[in-house]
């Protein structure tokens, strides 16, 4: 909260703008938490001007959609709000000539095992090998990113860095392998990973076209 | 496959001579007078010294330049050891080139331990490659003078290839499969973890025998009770056996310093010489790798025990 209040600090007039899918699924920006943040913020002096909850912010055809109705409040607005992941404020920063402020700090793309946990298991790398590592990805999971099998930081098939709480993906892909009769996948060299397909550029625009 | 003798680590491996290695640990500091001191005592009784990349992560003098200023200095051979923790594969090449041009000629190729385990825990790890895809790397270079991508390198480098190895690994499958990837990528020696359980030693040498290439197993000579309680209750898969911390733990009360002294090289000797006879006859082990830093002075005395 200190940190979105620093944030916020210039201005007064604010709208906020939640997220109904990930962020409503993770209860970080759906309808409740964008209340108890419109309400904290109204007790630190600031005028909500507005809130809404855009279904998926990340979709430019939703993002206009849904805010069709409260245009004008966000126009008065001198900034706005967004608990939704990084993608989303970007978008919004995109439609709206609006300071748009993060009000999340996004970690990860994860599965939901249940409200409140979830995993971390795509860094979207454009270069997946998952079918070499028994649909087990080392890119996400191992600190090192290790291609050839575990480094001398396992023991008793846990990683050392967090402190032996995390299973050494390593050993996970070895024992789903050897299950599935597939060690010789895992034995196969995997050789140095193409670097430039990674996220560790600017990738804008990734422009795949659909059935034209 | 009879490879050209490049080194002296490589020419006594290759007659499976008895070869002992040791450790220096050069640190956060820019004078070299102790390691290079170090060096000195412990020349003579080992053939090679590695010299360590940035251990557990912690930023101190660079490895290239420690491998090179000590073997000008002490004529002792180095064993450069490079991690891919902090270069890239571009950095990576350009330091073993320089390391050839400065005459280093044994290379020891690991991952490197995790940026967030050292001094320096917000640093961003690279890992671009792994020891693997490294080791491989350097094989390429020497072996066609191409770089990664295959561009040819003007008067290639020729480099000793060494990897580390884990014996105390539990599971042990999965490194037993990584060590098989290490020699096929072209690791020409091994030195492993420090080991202290002889049933672990003896069946990782049995398992990793049929690649008939040489592996060094490290021990680590334990200076005193404080340092052996450290390592057992920290390094997590080693244990020291009990008989020894037993012994230590009783010495540690010997009030004459220098009696005490004696009573820790006496239980030392005891139990490594033992350790090294008994592996010498039973496994196809090629030496030893002495991690034993700030207790060089044990070196002596061991190796002249063993010969």
């Amino acid at each position: 909260m200190e940190e979105i209040l620093r944030m916020l600090e210039l201005f007064r007039r604010i709208f906020v703008m939640g997220c109904g899918k990930c962020a409503t699924l993770c209860q970080t920006g759906g309808e409740e938490k964008v209340k108890e943040i419109a309400e904290k913020l109204r007790e630190m002096g600031k005028e909500i001007t507005g809130t809404v909850v855009v279904d998926t912010p990340c979709d430019a055809r939703i993002l206009r959609r849904d805010t069709l109705k409260v245009r004008r409040a966000i126009e008065k607005s001198d900034a706005i709000l967004c608990m939704m992941c990084g993608a989303g404020v970007q978008n919004v920063v995109g439609h709206f000539g609006k300071i748009s402020v993060p009000a999340l700090n996004t970690k990860f793309l994860g599965v939901t095992e249940r409200i409140g946990e979830f995993y971390e298991r795509c860094r979207a790398c454009g270069d997946c090998i998952l079918y070499e590592t028994g649909g087990i990805c080392p890119v996400v999971r191992c600190p090192k990113g290790m291609m050839n099998g575990p480094c001398g930081g396992m023991y008793e098939g846990k990683c050392e860095v967090g402190g032996y709480q995390l299973d050494c993906v390593w050993v996970l892909i070895y024992n789903r392998l050897k299950e599935l009769g597939m060690l010789d996948l895992y034995k196969s060299y995997k050789p140095p990973r193409d670097n430039s397909k990674l996220n560790i550029q600017p990738r804008e625009i990734i422009w795949v076209k659909v059935g034209r | 496959m009879s490879k050209k003798v490049i080194s002296g680590l490589m020419s006594q491996l290759k007659v499976k001579k008895l070869t002992f290695t040791g450790e220096l640990e050069p640190e956060k500091t820019t004078n070299l007078t102790h390691t290079i001191e170090v060096a000195k005592k412990l020349r003579g009784y080992v053939v090679a010294c590695n010299v360590t990349d940035n251990p557990q992560s912690f930023a101190y003098i660079s490895s290239l330049v420690a491998s090179y200023l000590v073997q000008k200095e002490t004529g002792m051979e180095t064993i450069y050891q490079i991690t891919c923790r902090d270069r890239n594969r571009i950095a990576l090449l350009s330091d073993l080139l320089g390391a050839s041009a400065l005459g280093i000629k044994n290379v020891l190729a690991l991952t490197g331990d995790h940026t967030t385990l050292g001094d320096t825990p917000h640093a961003k790890p690279v890992f671009d490659l792994d020891s693997v895809q490294l080791i491989r790397m350097i094989r390429k270079v020497v072996d066609e003078g191409v770089d990664l991508d295959g561009k040819p390198i003007d008067f290639p480098p020729k480099f000793f290839v060494g990897a580390g190895a884990n014996p105390n690994a539990n599971p042990i499958e999965p490194e037993l499969i990584k060590f098989e990837k290490k020699v096929f990528a072209g690791a020409e020696f091994f030195q492993t973890q420090v080991v202290f359980d002889i049933e672990n030693a003896k069946s990782f040498l049995k398992e990793t025998g049929r690649y008939n290439v040489p592996v060094l197993i490290g021990i680590f000579p334990l200076r005193s009770y404080g340092v052996a309680e450290y390592f057992d209750k920290t390094v997590p898969g080693v244990k020291v056996p009990e008989e020894l911390l037993g012994a230590l733990a009783k010495a540690r009360d010997i009030l004459d310093k220098s009696k005490r002294r004696m009573k820790y090289n006496e239980i030392n000797l005891d139990y490594f010489v033992g350790f090294i006879k008994e592996l010498k006859k039973t496994t196809s082990a090629a030496g030893w790798h002495i991690t034993s830093v700030g207790y060089e002075t044990i070196i002596p005395p061991l190796v002249e025990a063993v010969k």
